[in-house]
């Protein structure tokens, strides 16, 4: 009973802290967007820095008509934002805040968060599909195409941690580079962990679909992609989808790479671990926003061409080449 | 053909690298640039010498001479005036001109006035000028017409009242005038008659 009492408290605790996060982050994104453009971003709504604009856009996205196209598929229409939604809230039981602040410490937890960010993909492809129009199901198309395929340089480079550490569980990964910011895994058998990480991360902003990866909602060519058919409440759903996957595969990145929430000096322990892996995973996202407002859009052939003829063959080689290390020099 | 795919390959990846590297370099440097942006209504540019813009006239300058409504092109200025009551004294405008005339009505249409300026050189004391404020929109087109008489309604009604008492005044004195003048006239022939008639 109190098992159940606990999961739901911690479900509801990251909800919220889902929501918290995606109005800031908006907010965040459109000030950084603005300030990197020589500009203000918004400045008027809530007095300081226009802190409530998000908040005013999320009630006017609640309050929006829902409308569903009539040729649409209306159940998988209807169904898609959940999917999405419920495939980035999935990682989120095994990220591991603090020492004890995990939804489930599975033996399998890296295994689980690949696995179940895939079914983002399956979200997508049914918003693209069940919209009935062309933009979308491009979009879709593209978005599937995109997410497979990173998915594999993102699996091999999240391997390289767990051979090091020895275990797929989030919690042993973060055990593995506590004591110091000397132990964690991007600084480890250099270079090959910092090559790993480099890939992960740039992987995985094309996992989330941001610039300079975004094709598969390119506003210029698309619309708005798988997105296009989509209002009100659904389209808030996808977009607070896609901030929340921002945040998840930053604090994966975090997490693998940068000790999750152990602290970077051994006197610094008293700050307790929440904060570094919040830090940390802020760190991330500030540089996929700073990367969004720097590079423009990759053509498709580009895009799929740095994936497999790059990003692949770097990250199985860094693969190997740690496999062995971890055999021989350690 | 096959090394040169393999230095092309690396090169590229090099170029990818330092490329992106180099432009996050410059968005984090615009990062802390301050701004270009103007908070529009809260602060706002200082509007350059000689811009163009409404219509705006200093009432007390004006003498009522209408040179300006004679030289608007579009007759976006519209004048009535009435000429002063003897003995009235108008004042002077500042630079000495006197005031002869009552100005009942001086309005600029702002819808018409197409902003040539050509009003401004004609007027003989220099009560036309450009307003510098630039927000002028307003919900209906009759709100375009600008009134810059002072003047209240009762005003001009009891002006032109006593213009009117005045005129048939006048009038009546010059009927008067004439009456006595015909009276005159024909009493005048009547004694050359009578000493004609009397010779």
């Amino acid at each position: 009973m109190l098992d159940v009492i606990l999961t739901i408290a911690y479900l509801v605790g990251v909800i919220s802290f889902l929501f918290l996060f995606v109005l800031f982050a908006v907010w965040f994104e459109r000030k950084l967007s603005g300030w990197m453009q020589d500009r203000l971003g918004p400045m008027e709504t809530g007095g300081f820095q226009g802190w409530l604009q998000t908040i005013a856009d999320a009630i006017k996205l609640l309050l929006k008509e829902d409308i569903i196209p009539e040729q649409a598929d209306k159940p998988l229409f209807r169904l898609a934002p959940y999917i999405i939604f419920i495939g980035t809230l999935g990682a989120f039981a095994v990220i591991p805040f603090g020492a004890h602040l995990i939804g489930s410490d599975l033996n399998i937890g890296l295994y689980y968060i690949i696995a179940i960010s895939s079914i983002i993909a399956i979200g997508i492809l049914m918003a693209g599909w069940s919209s009935n129009n062309k933009w979308s199901l491009y979009g879709a198309m593209r978005s599937a195409a995109q997410i497979i395929s990173y998915e594999i340089p993102i699996g091999l480079s999240l391997l390289v941690p767990a051979v090091m550490a020895g275990s797929l569980s989030m919690q042993t990964l973060v055990a593995a580079q506590g004591g110091g910011f000397w132990n964690w895994n991007f600084l480890q058998a250099p270079p090959f962990g910092l090559i790993a990480f480099i890939i992960y991360f740039w992987a995985s902003v094309a996992e989330v679909n941001r610039t300079p990866f975004d094709i598969p909602e390119g506003e210029s060519e698309l619309v708005a992609g798988y997105a296009t058919e989509y209002s009100g409440m659904r389209y808030a759903m996808f977009f607070m989808s896609e901030y929340a996957n921002l945040f998840v595969v930053s604090a994966i990145g975090a997490t693998l790479f940068l000790g999750g929430w152990s602290s970077p000096l051994p006197f610094l322990t008293f700050i307790p671990g929440p904060i570094w892996f919040l830090g940390k995973s802020m760190v991330l996202v500030f540089i996929q926003m700073w990367l969004r407002w720097t590079l423009p859009r990759l053509r498709v052939d580009q895009l799929m061409g740095v994936c497999w003829k790059v990003f692949l063959p770097f990250s199985f080689l860094n693969l190997i080449v740690v496999s062995f290390w971890m055999l021989w020099v350690k | 053909m096959r090394t040169a795919l393999k230095e092309n390959y690396f090169k590229q990846i090099w170029k990818g690298i330092s490329t992106t590297l180099i432009g996050m370099s410059v968005t984090i440097g615009h990062l802390f640039k301050p701004s270009v942006t103007l908070q529009y209504p809260h602060e706002r540019w200082p509007m350059p010498e000689g811009a163009r813009l409404r219509i705006q006239m200093d009432f007390d300058e004006c003498t009522g001479c209408g040179a300006c409504a004679r030289a608007c092109p579009v007759d976006a200025i519209i004048i009535e005036v009435l000429k002063a009551q003897a003995g009235v004294d108008l004042g002077e405008t500042s630079n000495g001109t006197k005031k002869r005339l009552h100005v009942l009505k001086f309005d600029v249409d702002n819808a018409k006035c197409i902003y040539c300026g050509l009003c401004i050189p004609p007027c003989p004391t220099g009560a036309i000028h450009f307003d510098l404020d630039y927000e002028a929109m307003k919900l209906t087109r009759k709100e375009l017409i600008y009134h810059f008489s002072i003047m209240t309604s009762d005003e001009v009604e009891t002006l032109r009242e006593a213009d009117r008492e005045a005129k048939a005044k006048a009038a009546a004195a010059k009927a008067q005038a004439a009456a006595e003048k015909a009276k005159a006239a024909e009493s005048a022939p009547k004694k050359p008659n009578q000493s004609d008639s009397s010779s």
